[in-house]
Formats: structure tokens, sequence, C-alpha cells
């Protein structure tokens, strides 16, 4: 990566208009050259079509019985079926839709609160600071996997309870982040001279403060995004998440705990998992080229 | 010093009440114990009679005084399910726990540390390159899939290790016993854990490296073993110590999962049965037990940067 900067590249490459470029082109432009977040961004991209097609266009059900049970992978059932007679390559995109759906929807509820949340105790600071903090320490006191399976046992396992479980456990860190922005940003002079000029709370708040945070939520959202769906299929593993019938990567593997399916049928356990480390790799490496990229104070 | 570790401890207090109150909340809203006691030959008044042995007849406000009095002379209550004392329950389950915690710490700090300050000291090189991209696929891995790779791997095909257990039934143990059923959960948390901290520990010490007085350092000509290692590292210290320190609550999380999968007689394992029978008092047990762990462990690692920075003062 780096040699292709420095090296004899650069002169074939015409050097970028990087003194007009807008923001967001310059993070682009800082992007793309990161080789594995760009073969990161292709993963998702082929894994969300496959989810989005093969359910659609599989002769399959993914939750019904075919009655061939066990089989090994063939043209027919390209993964296999199950011990349940169902066809394998099936549910395991019907289970990246779902593990998706609450990867998505976990991290959308918890950037909510942990933005809103951040924003008023780093902006109005005094006591609401100080108790939104308190409460942010204390659930951040508890092993996360623990208070979310506490959590899980008492509002009954399921695709919703799990998808609102993770939301709401899962915002201290952003509203820590959001808090520490606001902090830093009340002290710069653009938004000293909107005071002085005498705006309004909530537009120095939410058009002055609020598009400077974008970048570190972003950034973070990325994490909370591959931390959200390792954790439905940690949870639903262990059987405290997604419950069957519904496939979700997780549960495909609980169904896989035994030495019989471990030692004969890796056709049922390899491709869940290997799925999940794929798009979970794949989130990864964007955050960390989005890391990368957004950081205005990186020169390149 | 003092005054700091005061201040310190009056700041965890809150947060203590804090976290009692939501682990009775929590642990009450998760039902009650005598729904456990169904059937036909449960009679309404054996329930009643039950309901007042267990003080479940009082108000909520009522029972949380009653159970933090009783927290506070060491009682965590009796389990619903099998009537032992809770802190008994979880002093039998504590040990197995904390040897595999402190085993992978220790496992993944090996790991973690030599790779993160090699790969930052090499930046850009192939291996850095390498390092980066491993450490991304660590985080990336479920433990329980990558628990099941080494069963496949060490049990099932090679037939080296055990996959359950901590110790062979029958052969009652024995030291080389307990580490042969270490060794694969031992490998799992440490994997979790050295896969995050490397990066930390590679921007820690790349953000040090770039700092002036290292430049200074180099430029005196003292070589780059002491550059590296009287100079980066010591100062890269303080940053390293609050990461590791970051790592007991997901250790405690991820021993839930580990023990799941490898039987491992520990607190995890105490949990999910105790969340499978509706068994409470134990539930807020290894809850409240994990909570102090976790505040116990900001608080080492509070007074760890005091050791190891001394422009840090506390007054």
């Amino acid at each position: 990566m780096m040699k292709n900067i420095l090296g004899k590249g650069l002169r074939d490459i015409p050097a970028p208009d990087v003194a007009n470029e807008k923001y967001w082109e310059t993070v682009w432009r800082r992007f793309k050259k990161h080789k594995l977040a760009m073969i990161g961004i292709v993963t998702v991209a082929v894994i969300l079509l496959l989810a989005l097609l093969v359910p659609m266009l599989s002769p399959y059900d993914p939750n019904k019985s075919l009655n061939v049970f066990n089989e090994a992978p063939s043209l027919l059932h390209p993964l296999g079926t199950d011990q349940v007679g169902r066809d394998v390559m099936t549910r395991l995109f019907s289970a990246v839709r779902i593990s998706l759906l609450v990867g998505l929807m976990a991290t959308g509820i918890s950037t909510v609160i942990g933005v809103l949340l951040g924003l008023v105790s780093g902006f109005f600071g005094g006591w609401v600071d100080m108790l939104i903090m308190r409460i942010t320490d204390i659930i951040m006191s508890f092993p996360y996997i623990l208070l979310v399976l506490v959590a899980a046992a008492v509002f009954e396992p399921g695709l919703w309870n799990i998808i609102l479980i993770l939301g709401f456990v899962d915002w201290p860190g952003i509203a820590r982040l959001v808090r520490g922005s606001v902090l830093s940003l009340r002290e710069t002079n653009f938004v000293k001279a909107s005071e002085v000029a005498g705006m309004s709370k909530a537009h120095i708040l939410f058009k002055e403060i609020l598009p400077n945070t974008v970048a570190p939520i972003l950034i973070y959202t990325t994490s909370v995004l591959a931390l959200s769906i390792l954790d439905e299929a940690a949870l639903s593993f262990i059987g405290m998440g997604v419950q069957a019938p519904t496939a979700s990567l997780g549960n495909m593997l609980n169904n896989a705990q035994n030495l019989t399916i471990l030692t004969s049928r890796p056709w049922l356990w390899i491709p869940p998992g290997v799925m999940i480390i794929l798009l979970v790799v794949a989130i990864n490496f964007v955050g960390d080229a989005l890391r990368d990229a957004m950081d205005p104070t990186s020169g390149k | 010093m003092v005054k700091y570790i005061l201040k310190r401890l009056a700041i965890a207090i809150p947060v203590l009440i804090g976290i009692t109150i939501i682990d009775f909340t929590l642990s009450n809203l998760a039902g009650s114990p005598l729904d456990m006691l169904v059937g036909p030959r449960v009679s309404e008044a054996a329930k009643l009679a039950k309901e007042v042995q267990l003080g479940l007849d009082k108000p909520v406000i009522v029972q949380y005084f009653i159970w933090l009095k009783q927290l506070l002379v060491g009682n965590l209550g009796y389990s619903t399910k099998s009537y032992q004392a809770v802190s008994e329950m979880i002093g039998s389950h504590i040990g197995p726990t904390l040897l595999l915690m402190g085993s992978s710490f220790v496992v993944g700090i090996l790991i973690a540390l030599p790779a993160g300050i090699y790969s930052a000291v090499h930046q850009y090189s192939k291996a850095d390159y390498a390092i980066v991209t491993l450490s991304f696929l660590g985080t990336s891995i479920p433990s329980f899939f990558l628990a099941m790779l080494l069963t496949y791997i060490f049990t099932v095909v090679l037939g080296w290790l055990p996959s359950a257990g901590m110790t062979t039934l029958g052969v009652g143990g024995g030291t080389w016993d307990i580490i042969k059923h270490m060794i694969m959960p031992v490998i799992v948390l440490a994997v979790g854990m050295a896969g995050t901290n490397i990066r930390y520990i590679r921007s820690a010490v790349l953000e040090i490296l770039g700092k002036d007085y290292i430049r200074t350092a180099k430029a005196k000509g003292i070589g780059r073993f002491k550059v590296i290692n009287k100079h980066a590292l010591k100062n890269a210290m303080v940053t390293v110590i609050t990461i590791f320190g970051m790592e007991i609550p997901s250790l405690f999380g991820g021993a839930v999962i580990v023990e799941q999968v490898f039987s491992w007689p520990g607190l995890g394992l105490l949990m999910m049965s105790a969340i499978n029978n509706r068994d409470f008092p134990t539930i807020m047990g290894v809850c409240l037990l994990s909570a102090v762990v976790v505040l116990l462990g900001n608080l080492i690692t509070d007074l760890l940067y005091a050791v190891v920075d001394p422009t840090i003062k506390y007054n």
C-alpha cells in the first residue's frame, strides 16, 4: 500500500486535486487505498446479494422439512440438508438476513440512545451529566454478556427481544464517545463564536456540534455492528437468542453441538461459522479503514 | 495516594449501589421461583407457605432492603433450587473460573504484547500486515466456533485433548490432567483477547514512537535497542495497562460462553443453570460478584497508572 504511494507509481497516477476536494471526497480517496477494506466492502456486498437472492430463488423453504435427512452436499443441495431435513444453503442465507437484521437494528437503537444521551450530557453538564455518566458506569460494570443473558432470561429470548436487549445494553460506549467530542467541541472557536452571536442552543447543538461528531460515531458504529452480530451469534448458540425454527447464524451452530455432527457432518457447522467470520472481519476492515480515512489530522 | 484511593472508592460506592438496584430489579422481573412449583400435587396452600418462607409476600422495596442487609453480612441468600447457600456455591465455582481467566489473561498478554510491539516497530512491513490481519481474524472469530474447530482438530482428529470438564472422571485429576483440560478453553479466550489488544498496543507504541523525545534519543545515537526498550516501551506501558484493565469484563463474559462449550465447572456454568431454573438468588449473586470484580479491576488499573506514570499526581 505504502509502496504504491511512495514508489515509482507516483508519476503515473494523476495527482488528485487535493486542495479543492470536499470532505467526503477526501475520505473516499483515502479509503480506496485500503485494499483490505475494499475487499471487505465487496465481501459484504456479495453476501448481501446472496442473502437477498438465495432464499428468493431457492426452490426450498428454509424452515420446511424435505424428508431427506443429513444428506451430504450434492448438486441438488449444495450445502446438504440438516437433521430435520431442511436445505442448509437456503437456511444459511436466510440466517444471514436475520443476523444482519439483528445487528443493524441493535446498532441503530444503541446509536440513537447513545448519541442523544452523549449530546445532552456533554452540552448541559452539571447534574444531568453526572447522572447520565453514573448510569453509564453502572451498565459498563456488568460483564456485557452476563447482562444480556440475564435480560434474555427475563424477557424471554426471541428475535425482537434480542434486538431490543442488545440495543439497550450497547449504548454507553457511544454516549461516552459523543460526550467527549462535545466537551472538546464546546471549547472550539466556531462554537464560542456562535454563542457570542446569540445562536439558539438547539442550533449550536444540532447544526454545529452534531455534524462534527459524525465521523467518530460512524467509526464506532461499525465496531458495534460487528460486535452485535457476534453477540447475537453467541446468544443464539447457547439457546438464549433467536429461537427455532427461525434460522440465525448462531442457532444453526447450536444444533451442531454434538460429536456425531462435529465429526461426520461438517456441512452443518462449517458454513455458518465461516459466514460469521467473513461478515465480521469484513465489517471490521471497513471500520479500520474509515478510522484512517476520516481522521482530519492525517496529512495523507 | 491514600486520599486518591479513598476518592476512587467514594465514586465507586454509588455505582455499587446502582449495581445492586439493577441486579435486584432484573432478577425480580425474571419471574417468581413459585412459577417452578407447578403440578397437581402442589396446592395453593403449599405455594402460600413457600411464599412466606421465602419472604416473597413482602413489598419489593422491603425485599430489596432485606436482601441488601443480608448482603452486608456476607449472606447472599439461598438457592431456590438446591437450597445451598449462594456464597457457598459461588465459592466452589469461582476457583475454576479464576484459573481459566487468569491463565487466559497471562497467555493473552504473552501473545498480544510482543506481537503488538513488533508490529509497531516494524510498521508497514510484511510481518506488520500479517499480524494486523491475524488480529482482525482473532477478534472476528466467534469464541464458540473456534472452540468447535479446536475440538474437531484436537479431540476428534488427533485425539490429544479432552473436550469437556476439568478433570477426567475416575482418574481423579492431577495437575497434568487439569492442564490438558485447560488448553483449549484458554486458547479460545486468549485468542479473542489478543486479537483486540494487538492493534491497541500497536497504535499505543506507534504514538510514542512518533514523539519528539524519541527522535532526540535516536539523534543521540544510543542505538535502536535502547531507544525502543528504554524510552518507548516504558512510556507505552501507561496505555497498555489501561488496555489490559479493560479486558477484565470481557474476559468474564467470554468465560461464560467458553465454560458452556467445554463444560468447565465455573461460574459461567453455575450462572446458566441458575438462569434456566430461575434461581434468582444465585443469578443476583454471580452478577453482583462479577460487577464487583470489574469495579475492583478498574480501581487496580487506576492505581497501577500512578505507579507507572510519575507525571500523574493524585491530589
